[in-house]
């Protein structure tokens, strides 16, 4: 351990752990974070599935994360494996590896990981004994280019579908881990359970020319799994307390799951429909329960728009002004951008408002039509000036750059709104400022852009370099951007094959790991491997497909009809907006309706304080939100 | 407000732990054990804790110290402090323990301005008991052990030998040998990576621990926070063994990742 940085990393300890009893009759899942500890620990669904694995009298569960370079090298050099850090075991002695998969730059990770484990890294390499590879999280929409080194994939959420997991690999190991190929048929059968051994795909040059199951258990489209109440869900309970730092150090309060404000570039939004809100009073028990439990004096409220809960002005009420809690901060990740969300963050943060977040993703009106993310000026200046008028001084704006049908005016955009908000600011503040965040967009799977080519490495460093010069002109206005090389190697993954597997391998095995932090990132050691391979960025991250093509994740689905997301992409190219369906008549995307299970939303009004399209019209200028039961 | 001194143990797995990994559990242990402490006024309140000195990153201990500015003005009686800390005791993770509670004055020096010396336990491999006593008498026979190093942009001379107040072989381990050794800490702390590595090569350690914190009270030599009801003045190695075997006990949930867990017999 002296011989690594942050050995905290590996001794788990946390409040919260458990080290459950093995036994020959339980299935052991070991949940893997195939990212650094302090990335991994605070992951909800990972912690989420800790504890109702433990719950079940027939598994156990424990935890593991990729350890960092040095770490890995001591390993190596001791003969000594990946082991879990509850109990210390070795990670080979699991009947399960279940990695969470959030995003596609760790698939190097996992083969790290599996390879450190001692467990072959290709699927039709392990032999009986060796545990099964199943991976979720939402790189599982399209888990083709890592179809060679999973067993299964599960898609969607994990709460129920994990139980039916376990009977599978409590029979097989009660059977004493014989037949691989029959649990994997078993495994094919759960619904939300995807086997890549149980499909066999050809193709036809670039293209794939189909998809065909070749065992009976396997169905032609893999659906994934929803669960339909949130409220029969309220984990985690004992949310993990580390004892060294990791980031989102706080508690985590997930209040609603789904979201269908209908931004046509986030994929999050899309395969996580339909919109499940947890239950006020649920919430606000858990919040009190945690805070006491963890003796945190944080609590961050989770979803993928959280002002956009029902009952978001009486929880923050309560859990502010509840004395048991004591001195608490309550944190709104994503955050909506409008004057509304302004007056409940400044009943947050009272004391100090120093820096304030919005992503308005695009500089334009046109641009925000085309991506749906329909944020008026009058909402976001609206939101600035209100901001910048109680107090707050720095602003943090998002945008995405290489959207569909994005000219250099739109770009420039970005700058322009900028140096608008720092105007703003002066009327207020001495000395304004404002950040402008620029990530290269990504075509995702079951998004309407899926069908989009994304920009070139050249081209979103151009745009990039634009932006980038036009904020040096004005001093107030600093601007961040993620490496455009990055952002096509994470394409390629994204809309990626099974030819891909062979590139992941190389690129591995070449000691790219980490590649999601800058430092290790290298683009070279993928050039090269997809050109040892006969392949190209041209044909699987730039290259617009049509709409005939099948894509290599057709034969799974998140719920979404095709026939909508073409409709969708239509539509983007035609700037026409889109509604949100929580508050407007149904469009049918099908996740509703294909599952037979609903929206689950405490109100059927749209939340107060701006258009953004809830079909309401936007309130402009007027600002000051009077919080129910909040005195200032 | 009241301020307390409280002594803890930092043992197994959670020696891994940095000192401000460790004062970030501090903090929530206190808001989870329902301990109101005085907060610090202004933009961003802080509570109001005070620790001495760092431990490294790996080493365990048997003397840190943490003093804590409470909420209420009355003074702390001994059975206040004992209510205390077995709030604390069942709130603490694994490995953490709090040995003993006394009220503090806040006129005193700070820990870290009047703590003298450091008693360190090292747990040496693959070196046997002769040799050992060969090393300690080198050591200890030198005139100066000089070593230069840059500080801020300028290279420091500094004599090791004066900060090395002590040392004695204590017995032979499975792995080598167990040596105590009482470390100066005015003006700069001599750390035990340092000391080990006063030869060429360095001695290797299995496990360090902190045995003892002395601070001078008048000419006598005292612990901040004695563990036992009367003073502790300079301990013989009798004294830390006994102390070690008697007053330093797990909780039966000790977080043990190995055998030889100090104190446990």
């Amino acid at each position: 351990m002296d011989q690594v940085q942050k050995p905290a990393r590996y001794i788990g300890c946390e409040d919260g752990a458990v080290t459950p009893k093995h036994r020959p009759d339980k299935a052991a899942w070991l949940l893997i974070y195939p990212d650094t500890y302090e990335v991994g620990l605070p992951n909800q669904g990972l912690q989420i599935l800790y504890e109702i694995l433990n719950e079940r009298p027939d598994a156990v569960a424990e935890r593991s994360y990729a350890p960092w370079t040095d770490m890995a090298g001591v390993l190596r050099n001791n003969r000594l494996p990946l082991f879990s850090v509850d109990t210390h075991r070795p990670a080979a002695d699991f009947d399960v590896l279940a990695f969470n998969l959030s995003a596609e730059l760790v698939y190097t990770n996992l083969l790290e990981c599996l390879d450190l484990a001692g467990v072959p890294i290709r699927s039709a390499d392990r032999r009986p004994e060796d545990p099964l590879v199943i991976v979720g999280g939402h790189c599982t929409y399209n888990p083709e280019p890592i179809a060679d080194f999973i067993d299964a994939a599960v898609l969607g959420d994990g709460e129920e579908v994990v139980s039916e997991i376990t009977e599978v690999v409590t029979g097989w190991k009660a059977s004493g881990r014989t037949s691989r190929e029959g649990a994997l048929r078993a495994l094919a059968g759960i619904e939300g359970v995807y086997v890549p051994a149980a499909y066999t795909v050809s193709y036809d040059g670039q293209v794939i020319s189909g998809v065909e199951p070749c065992w009976p258990e396997a169905p032609e489209v893999v659906e994934k799994r929803t669960v339909a109440d949130l409220a029969d869900w309220p984990y985690p309970k004992n949310q993990l307390v580390p004892l060294t730092e990791v980031v989102h150090d706080r508690l985590n309060v997930e209040v609603f799951r789904g979201c269908t404000r209908g931004c046509r570039f986030c994929q999050a939004g899309m395969i996580t429909r339909p919109v499940r809100e947890r239950p006020a009073d649920q919430v606000r028990t858990m919040i009190t329960n945690g805070l006491q439990r963890t003796g945190y004096d944080e609590v961050a409220l989770t979803s993928l728009s959280t002002a956009d809960f029902s009952g978001i002005e009486e929880v923050v009420a309560a859990t502010v002004n509840d004395a048991d809690c004591g001195q608490v901060s309550v944190s709104l990740p994503s955050l909506r951008v409008d004057a509304f969300t302004v007056g409940i963050a400044a009943e947050l943060q009272r004391a100090r408002r120093t820096g304030l977040t919005f992503a308005p993703e695009a500089g334009s009106w046109r641009m925000r039509q085309v991506i749906n993310k329909l944020i008026s000026e009058d909402d976001l200046y609206s939101a600035v000036e209100s901001a910048y008028s109680q107090g707050w001084r720095r602003m943090k704006l998002y945008f995405l750059t290489g959207l569909p049908t994005e000219t250099d005016e739109d770009t420039l955009a970005i700058m322009e709104m900028a140096r608008k908000c720092v105007e703003m600011g002066k009327t207020h503040q001495r000395s304004p400022s404002v950040t402008v965040s620029i990530g290269g967009f990504v075509p995702k799977p079951f998004t309407p852009f899926q069908w989009f080519g994304q920009n070139t490495e050249e081209e979103l460093r151009r745009k990039i370099y634009l932006l980038r010069d036009d904020a040096k002109k004005s001093h107030n206005v600093q601007m961040k951007w993620h490496d455009s090389r990055a952002t096509v190697v994470e394409g390629l993954m994204s809309r990626g094959d099974r030819r891909l597997g062979p590139v992941i391998e190389d690129v591995w095995r070449a000691g790219g790991v980490f590649q999601e932090w800058s430092e290790h990132f290298d683009v070279s050691l993928w050039t090269e491997a997809l050109e040892r391979h006969g392949l190209s960025f041209e044909g699987y991250v730039y290259r617009h497909r049509t709409e005939d093509e099948i894509m290599p994740w057709d034969h799974l689905s998140a719920g979404l009809h095709k026939d909508f997301l073409w409709q969708e992409w239509r539509d983007a190219l035609n700037e026409v907006g889109l509604e949100d369906c929580r508050w407007t008549p149904c469009y049918d995307c099908g996740a509703c309706t294909g599952y037979g299970i609903e929206h689950v939303v405490a109100s059927a009004v749209p939340p107060a304080g701006g258009s953004q399209g809830t079909g309401q019209p936007s309130n402009g200028g007027a600002v000051p939100v009077q919080l129910s039961g909040l005195k200032s | 407000m009241t301020r307390i001194r409280v002594r803890f143990s930092k043992l197994g797995k959670i020696r891994f732990t940095s000192h401000r990994d460790v004062a970030r559990i501090w903090e929530r242990t206190l808001r989870k054990a329902r301990i109101e402490v005085a907060y610090s006024e202004g933009f961003s309140p802080r509570p109001k804790l005070s620790f001495g000195l760092a431990l490294s990153n790996g080493h365990e201990s048997l003397a840190e110290y943490l003093e804590i500015e409470l909420v209420t003005d009355e003074e702390l009686t001994a059975e206040g402090a004992l209510k205390i800390k077995e709030q604390l005791n069942i709130t603490l993770p694994v490995g953490l323990e709090v040995q003993a509670i006394a009220a503090a004055s806040r006129k005193d020096e700070s820990l870290q301005q009047s703590v003298r010396s450091c008693t360190w336990r090292f747990d040496i491999d693959d070196l046997d008991i002769s040799s050992a006593q060969d090393w300690v008498d080198s050591v200890l026979g030198a005139e100066e052990i000089v070593v230069e190093r840059e500080r801020k942009g300028k290279v420091v001379v500094e004599d090791l030998r004066q900060q090395i107040l002590f040392i004695q072989v204590v017995e032979a381990t499975d792995h080598g040998v167990r040596l105590l050794a009482e470390l100066g800490t005015q003006p700069r702390a001599l750390r035990p990576s340092e000391f080990l590595a006063v030869s060429d090569p360095p001695l290797k350690a299995r496990y360090v621990c902190r045995m003892n914190q002395w601070m001078l009270q008048g000419d006598e030599r005292v612990e901040p926070l004695s563990v036992n009801a009367g003073p502790a003045p300079f301990a013989t190695l009798a004294d830390v063994t006994r102390r070690e075997s008697t007053n330093v006990r797990t909780n039966g949930r000790a977080c043990s990742d190995r055998p030889n867990q100090p104190g446990v017999n």
